[in-house]
């Protein structure tokens, strides 16, 4: 199984921490992966996005230009990508910055105000692991059961009171209505 | 009783230089200050573009061979290769105050622990005599064929004055060697720039007043007495730098 | 096989320069290879190693001569502009028979150009760079793992043949986190009788140079270092094939173009199409013998590049142009996309049939 993963959004969001969370997922399930980050020359608030793949076959190509599942947190990377997924593919919108509907109907989306919960549980700037949390709910990609390992194993020692909040994130997103 | 000796840090080959050029002394006082500092078995010197090119030839040391203004930075990987090295470069003025600015400003803005010989004869002259950074005010050169015109082509750069202002800089001196008592001078401040080095004291620079006979178009005793009346009052001799000295003021 | 661990490209290249003995680095910042200068100026102070930012691109490569005349492991890294000014540099290693590793993190151009990724620097670094008359180990990462693993090999066959190695290398190669295996390479003790080492006072003085004034001994010099080079073109090339057993189009793609390609090469297989792919792992010398081999069955050819048809060139020689060589290529720091380069491949079995 090859699973090919964009997540998009502004720089500062996380994206490609997030990214990262799902790399590690890979690397703690001993899997081929591939983690590639994409961003302009802007060090702050220009667009960002990142290509992950995770398969059980040697991986090709690190970019996905056609992705399986889609974590959109913000307009112009929902109205950018949209076309882009494949058909029966999976688009992850954050509803509380993205207020239009996603207009094809070929493929599964899954709405969640991920920025606004972020907020309203004082987990400001974790908006893109609440958005994990939902996605692992929705597809097969990885195990949930790995992602405290996986947390562990991303957030360096000298954060360490990140790891809860991380996990925190995760949960909410996983467990969201 | 004393025997007058060609330094064990020179070689017995025979020097390319002009008849009545002072590369030769000042090599001769480079390779005094290495023997009677006891520092000839790790000394490594870098040889620059210009007349002194072939300078590897003439020290009885390891020399690298520098591309054209680089001999400093190519000094700071052999230095930092083995800070117990004794590193030295010996450049001219093109390369060092010319097309090698850059690495003579940046070495000593590091407190690049290696000691820099600088001979300025103001000319380019294995190329054969074209204006230099050093070039004079009114000095014909074969590309300043009616005088170094400093509307158009601007002045002359004074090293030592230049690099005084940099806090890297342990030890700058200017000095010449058109008579004995220079000589002697010029003899004293090279050594103390190795004594520096050897003492982990950082960046030195001994620019050394020379003649070129050659392409200035005058007898060896005549260019020394040119370079006493044009050169003397434009670089003044002297300390311009000295750590050591102002920690003791 | 120790433990993988995910680590960008830059990252586990710097790492593994480090375990394979080189404690100087001089560099100088410019996107997208900061990540080297950055990982060495925090590991190097913490092994008693140097990591020194230079003033210039110039000075960098010169304090690289600086340490390579001593005998010792050395780098530095830089991308496309900023090897343009370290040519000088190289030119003069090669004269003066320095071993060296240069890591070049290509980005578009010519000029200023971006800061995407590009293999635009192809000619230069294969032609040996500089003025002319040398040559270059060229090493084409296409992975992580090769990253470290070509850094190994850079180094030992720079040792090996007195000569610079560059890792040819992209943006793409160096912000992408794979999995990676960080384990010590091959590491050889070659002759260094030539290494500045300081005379002791008790041999004679070693000198280090590239200038000879006598045409003759400089005659002699390039040909016996021509000599040495034959030996690499030799001994030396490296490449992986891919899906070649009974391929009919041969794809020739080297870094990211040669991952993009794989994809391509499947789906032409699912449409019935016998693609496979020669991926040069060294571009000097370049696996000629592998691509004339590949002649004889393959009907055409495919340079896939993010360069002006720069490689195509290579192609052409290598079969003395006895197939048609196709160009897929983008440039200005945009990737072909898999679909392109499978129009490519569907173009090429035609242009292969019609022969």
């Amino acid at each position: 199984m090859t699973k090919q993963i964009l997540l998009a959004g502004f720089g500062g969001q996380g994206i490609l921490f997030s990214g990262k969370f799902l790399a590690y997922e890979g690397l703690v399930e001993g899997r081929e992966l591939s983690w590639l980050p994409s961003y302009g020359p802007e060090m702050r608030g220009g667009t960002a996005n990142c290509s992950v793949i995770l398969s059980d076959t040697p991986i090709g190509s690190p970019i996905v230009t056609h992705p399986d599942i889609l974590i959109a947190m913000n307009l112009p990377s929902l109205d950018k990508y949209e076309s882009e997924v494949v058909s029966g593919g999976k688009i992850f919108v954050d509803s509380s910055l993205i207020d239009r509907e996603v207009k094809r109907d070929d493929i599964d989306v899954y709405y969640i105000p991920a920025t606004k919960i972020a907020s309203d549980e004082g987990l400001s700037g974790l908006a893109n692991m609440i958005m994990i949390g939902f996605m692992l709910k929705n597809t097969d990609v990885c195990s949930y059961e790995n992602v405290d390992a996986t947390i562990e194993k991303l957030v360096p020692a000298r954060k360490k009171d990140m790891i809860s909040l991380n996990k925190k994130a995760i949960e909410l997103g996983y467990n969201f209505k | 009783m004393m025997v007058f000796e060609k330094p064990k840090a020179l070689t017995d080959n025979v020097m390319h230089y002009c008849p009545g050029c002072t590369h030769g002394i000042i090599h001769r006082l480079v390779a005094e200050a290495i023997d009677e500092l006891g520092v000839r078995g790790r000394t490594i010197g870098v040889a620059s573009v210009g007349c002194s090119v072939m300078s590897y030839n003439y020290f009885n040391v390891d020399m690298v061979q520098a591309a054209h203004g680089r001999a400093p930075a190519v000094a700071t990987g052999v230095k930092r290769s083995d800070p117990n090295n004794i590193v030295f470069t010996y450049q001219g003025d093109g390369d060092l105050a010319a097309i090698g600015t850059a690495e003579t400003v940046h070495s000593a803005a590091r407190g690049e622990n290696i000691t820099v010989i600088f001979v300025n004869n103001a000319i380019y002259g294995m190329t054969g005599g074209q204006m230099a950074p050093t070039t004079l005010p009114g000095q014909i050169t074969q590309t300043s064929p009616y005088g170094r015109d400093v509307k158009t082509v601007g002045y002359p750069v004074k090293v030592c004055e230049m690099l005084a202002q940099l806090d890297g800089a342990a030890y700058l001196e200017r000095v010449a060697v058109n008579d004995v008592k220079n000589v002697r001078n010029a003899k004293r401040a090279i050594k103390k720039a190795f004594q520096n080095q050897i003492d982990g004291k950082g960046f030195s620079l001994i620019e050394v007043l020379s003649t070129c006979p050659t392409n200035w178009g005058l007898t060896p005793q005549k260019a020394l007495e040119w370079l006493e009346e044009n050169m003397m009052p434009y670089y003044p001799l002297g300390v311009y730098k000295d750590k050591e000295a102002q920690a003791n003021d | 096989m120790s433990e993988k661990v995910l680590m960008k490209g830059n990252e586990a290249l710097a790492e593994a320069a480090i375990m394979a003995g080189c404690r100087h680095y001089f560099g100088y910042p410019i996107t997208p290879q900061t990540e080297v200068a950055a990982y060495m100026s925090k590991r190097m102070p913490k092994i008693d190693g140097v990591f020194l930012q230079a003033e210039s691109e110039l000075a960098a490569i010169n304090m690289v001569i600086g340490v390579a005349s001593t005998g010792k492991r050395v780098m530095t890294s830089s991308s496309s502009p900023g090897i343009s000014l370290k040519s000088e540099g190289i030119s003069y290693l090669a004269g003066c028979d320095l071993p060296a590793l240069i890591v070049n993190v290509q980005r578009g151009g010519p000029g200023l150009g971006g800061i995407q990724p590009s293999q635009s620097d192809y000619f230069h670094a294969t032609r040996g760079a500089g003025h002319g008359d040398s040559h270059m180990i060229v090493l084409a990462p296409a992975s992580v793992q090769e990253m470290v693993d070509l850094v190994f090999k850079g180094f030992d066959l720079a040792e090996k043949y007195r000569m610079t190695s560059m890792i040819l290398s992209d943006g793409t190669m160096g912000q992408m986190m794979e999995p990676v295996s960080l384990e010590i390479g091959e590491i050889n003790e070659y002759d260094k009788s030539w290494a500045l080492t300081g005379t002791k006072c008790e041999r004679e003085p070693r000198i280090v140079n590239s200038l000879c004034l006598q045409p003759e001994e400089l005659e002699r010099q390039n040909f016996a270092r021509f000599e040495r080079y034959k030996v690499v073109e030799e001994k030396e090339p490296m490449y992986e094939q891919y899906r070649m057993d009974d391929a009919e189009v041969c794809i020739v793609a080297f870094g990211v173009a040669s991952r993009i390609s794989k994809n391509a090469i499947d789906l032409a297989r699912e449409q019935g199409i016998k693609a496979g792919m020669i991926r040069p792992i060294t571009l000097w010398p370049f696996p000629k013998k592998a691509l004339s081999a590949a002649a004889g069955r393959a009907k055409a050819f495919v340079s896939v590049e993010l360069s002006m048809g720069q490689m195509i060139e290579d192609i052409e020689l290598a079969i003395r142009c006895s197939r048609p060589v196709l160009l897929c290529n983008r440039v200005g720091g945009i990737i072909p996309t898999v679909e392109e380069v499978l129009a490519k491949i569907v173009e090429a079995s035609k242009v292969g049939g019609a022969e």
